[in-house]
């Protein structure tokens, strides 16, 4: 009698929870994309936004335009950029330190309010000049780098700006491309209140905000009136939810929680496919690569940059990530108009030994600083070790030191000098010439300027940098870098390794996403089927 | 016992000095820097500076810490250098999710080791003994990252019974626990915080039960004629106090030290809103959820010790 008891109420219990996991959400006639991004947090949706590039692709580009935007259309080439909030720009040919931008008329803010000079001008204010009332001096730390290279703005007309620039910069549309403008009538109704403007942020992109669940979700919805109809969403809300764990993001999909998953691991990728979801790949301009200290210690010698160029299998590197990754002997990826012709070191194991022995540094001791995990270093642990094997195989002796991706970020920031390291393994993002090639190799860039973090230095290179600044043909300009570029590739001031080809993993359900080459992605032409 | 009581709370105010002042002094002494965690590597250092001075970070680590103790002793935690929330409103709400989950846990956790242990100790030797052990032995042994992760496999990919991850569809707000489409997200998160505790109580219930049930005054309710069942209730109130100190402590780890489990199954509670904090290096989310787990522990120690001397008048609190 009680066994039977027993087991009705297990029954009943069972019945009880079967129903409600088949209580699927109501039938709804929104279609709905939901994202897993690799970011811990929601980044930040008020217009500038943080964790790195993940948080423009996501909270940046999905509710702002900038000036000009990033063409995001193609798989097959490197995205470009292409006129955004501004229809077009010309330098003055009688003046290479002043531009005008012609505004796009006729575009909202999603409050409604109008998008002109005065809007441009009041952003650049707002990151620009610490005595204006909407300056936002967190806006200015995350995006004043868009506009460093600005000495002034001023307004024309309704539709025209002219911008004045300390240097020549012919790269300053790319830059253009990186600050969101925000409603400026938005923020002013409110007082310049910014925490009451997190509440309901306003651009001008094809997605609007919605709804906020801090550390949660971050749901947008379509702007229907986006002033590019070939850009108003095909799919009626979006979410974006973070989800750092790898295995977690793998298994929201594969139990329908999410739709879209961003840098599934490879080892999970197999089952992924097994279970019907789509894997995208394609390359983009990530390199895995190591930074190396080239004004002292043992990589100051180019014998020994080779040989640790020539020390690395790096199809076994490409391998061991299921194939997620491809060889790389550039900071560029191929499509990239500078990637020029660079040394292709093959693998070589002897001759590297040969180099090493030349050079008078065998065995030879090296440090490397390397993260545990963080944004675009891809699995660092096994992919470290693999190198450290290759490269010992070689004549080196490597001493890798862990540390978590924060600390690592502090000693790029500080420099090869002040940071006792030989090289460290810290994961860039060249996605335009400015990024990829003169920020990176110009001499006047190494720390704590920007990001020639082991100090390199080589006067042709140098001169070819200041030119390529002042060239505003973008053939010539192309040109310059080009030659810029291989000049640097000759002299191996880094351990190129591989090229992330940035997996992303799909439901069925969804068709239409075309993955551009970039950091940078479009959601838009996404439709959920049902 | 109120002048007791009084005592150990006015003692929290050292111990919470104590917690906050060596976790800035940790967080400092790291290498990394919550600025830099922001910025883009192309940002002009002068830029870093101004936004490194509108945190107040520029000031000498003491003024540092003074400010952020005078600010919190006039009721603000600031704001979150990450993302400029408030770290009061943050604090709350991941204590509230986790508050939730761990003492539903621990219940759980509570009533199955009395249970088990108890079963354990009645039959010592026996196969029902063996397998209980065994239970106990898996559920301090087993790492709960790992258990999650399986759990994960099973329910929510392989049956695809329960969810995998999140708080479901509108997240923390308007959870409710009492309906089932909420609460199935809770299941699995439950389920590998409450093994651990589970094998460790289920273990000192069985020894501690077994001590007492091999004492004399166990004889002589015998001799008296007691039934087994009155006698191992007698034993059992033996056995409460320690139990109930095990208790608090199981939950004050749980409410504490729930990282790995919150972040697998990315349940917005203290332990993933600590894992965020500590990566990103923002002291003052840092700060303010360490200060509040650190008296919320204090408190249910307190409160278990309270408890203790209630439930046997020899433990006396004065």
């Amino acid at each position: 009698m009680k066994v039977s008891r027993m087991r009705g109420m297990f029954t009943a219990a069972a019945i009880a929870v079967l129903s409600g996991i088949g209580m699927a959400s109501p039938a709804s006639a929104e279609t709905v994309l939901r994202v897993a991004m690799t970011a811990a947090d929601i980044p930040d949706w008020t217009g500038a936004p943080d964790q790195g590039y993940e948080g423009y692709r996501f909270a940046g580009y999905t509710m702002y335009d900038a000036l000009a935007l990033w063409d995001l259309s193609s798989s097959d080439k490197a995205a470009d950029i292409v006129p955004g909030l501004a229809t077009s720009w010309e330098v003055d040919p009688a003046d290479p330190l002043t531009w005008t931008f012609k505004l796009r008329e006729g575009v909202t803010f999603h409050d409604g309010c109008p998008w002109n000079a005065d809007s441009a001008i009041w952003n650049f204010e707002r990151v620009k000049n610490s005595t204006s009332p909407q300056f936002n001096a967190r806006h200015a730390g995350m995006q004043g780098w868009a506009v460093g290279a600005l000495a002034g703005y001023e307004k024309v007309d309704d539709y025209t700006i002219k911008l004045k620039t300390t240097v020549p910069a012919s790269m300053l549309p790319y830059s253009m491309a990186m600050l969101y403008m925000i409603s400026n009538c938005g923020v002013t109704k409110l007082d310049n209140n910014y925490e009451k403007y997190a509440e309901r942020p306003a651009g001008t992109g094809p997605y609007m905000f919605d709804k906020l669940v801090p550390h949660e979700r971050l749901e947008l919805v379509k702007n229907p009136n986006y002033w590019n109809p070939a850009r108003v969403p095909k799919h009626d809300r979006l979410v974006l939810l973070p989800m750092p764990e790898a295995s977690t993001r793998a298994a929201a999909l594969l139990s329908g929680q999410v739709d879209f998953v961003e840098a599934p691991s490879p080892d999970t990728i197999p089952a992924l496919k097994n279970a019907g979801m789509q894997i995208v790949t394609v390359p983009y301009p990530h390199n895995w690569d190591y930074l190396l200290r080239v004004d002292k210690g043992p990589f100051s010698d180019i014998r020994v940059r080779k040989a640790a160029n020539m020390s690395i299998n790096r199809q076994d590197v490409a391998d061991m990530l299921q194939g997620v990754a491809v060889p790389a002997y550039n900071t560029l990826i191929e499509s990239q108009p500078w990637y020029g012709s660079p040394p292709i070191y093959e693998y070589d194991t002897e001759g590297a030994r040969k180099l090493l022995e030349e050079a008078g540094c065998l065995p030879c001791k090296v440090k490397i600083g390397i993260s545990t995990s963080g944004s675009g270093q891809m699995q660092p642990l096994p992919m470290n070790e693999l190198v450290k094997e290759q490269m010992d195989e070689a004549g080196f002796e490597v001493e890798l030191v862990p540390m978590d991706w924060n600390a690592l970020i502090a000693v790029f920031f500080q420099g090869s000098e002040a940071s006792g390291f030989d090289g460290i393994n810290f994961s860039m993002a060249p996605i335009d010439a400015s990024q990829g090639v003169v920020n990176k190799w110009w001499s006047q860039m190494a720390p704590p300027n920007c990001c020639n973090w082991g100090f390199y230095k080589n006067e042709e290179v140098d001169k070819l940098a200041l030119a390529a600044m002042a060239e505003f043909d973008t053939a010539k300009r192309d040109a310059i870098l080009t030659e810029m570029n291989n000049k640097v590739m000759a002299d191996a001031p880094e351990l190129f390794i591989v090229h992330d080809l940035n997996p992303r993993a799909l439901s069925p359900k969804l068709s239409g996403f075309v993955q551009a080459q970039s950091w940078f992605q479009d959601l838009t032409p996404i439709v959920v089927n049902r | 016992m109120w002048l007791y009581a009084l005592r150990r709370l006015l003692l929290t105010i050292p111990i919470l000095l104590g917690v906050t002042i060596i976790c800035f002094a940790l967080v400092k002494l790291a290498p990394g820097d919550p600025i830099q965690n922001l910025v883009r590597p192309e940002t002009p250092p002068e830029e870093v500076a101004k936004l490194r001075a509108y945190y107040g970070l520029d000031q000498p680590v003491v003024i540092q810490y003074f400010v952020w103790l005078w600010r919190v002793l006039c009721g603000d935690l600031g704001r979150s250098i990450a993302n400029n929330a408030l770290v009061s409103e943050e604090v709350v709400r991941a204590f509230l999710n986790t508050l939730n989950i761990a003492l539903i846990s621990v219940v759980i956790a509570f009533v199955a080791s009395m249970a088990l242990g108890i079963i354990a100790a009645t039959r010592q030797g026996g196969a029902v003994d063996k397998l209980v052990t065994a239970i106990a032995v898996f559920g301090i042994s087993v790492p709960t990252f790992w258990l999650a992760v399986v759990l994960v496999i099973f329910f929510a990919v392989n049956l695809n019974w329960l969810p995998a991850t999140g708080m479901g569809a509108d997240g923390s707000h308007g959870f409710n626990y009492f309906d089932w489409n909420d609460f199935k997200f809770a299941v699995m998160p439950i389920i590998a915080l409450a093994l651990p505790p589970l094998g460790i109580m289920t273990r000192t219930t069985r020894s501690a039960l077994s001590e007492v049930l091999n004492q004399d005054f166990i004889q002589t309710l015998r001799a008296k004629g007691l039934s087994e069942g009155r006698i191992i209730v007698h034993a059992v109130r033996n056995i409460m106090p320690g139990a109930t100190a095990m208790l608090g402590l199981q939950l004050g780890y749980l409410i504490g030290g729930s990282v790995l489990v919150e972040t697998v199954f990315t349940w917005p509670g203290t332990g993933f809103l600590l894992n965020k904090a500590i990566l990103t290096r923002d002291i003052p989310l840092l700060q303010g959820t360490i200060l509040v787990l650190a008296t919320v522990f204090v408190l249910i120690n307190l409160v278990v010790d309270l408890a203790q001397s209630m439930i046997d008048p020899r433990i006396k609190r004065i």
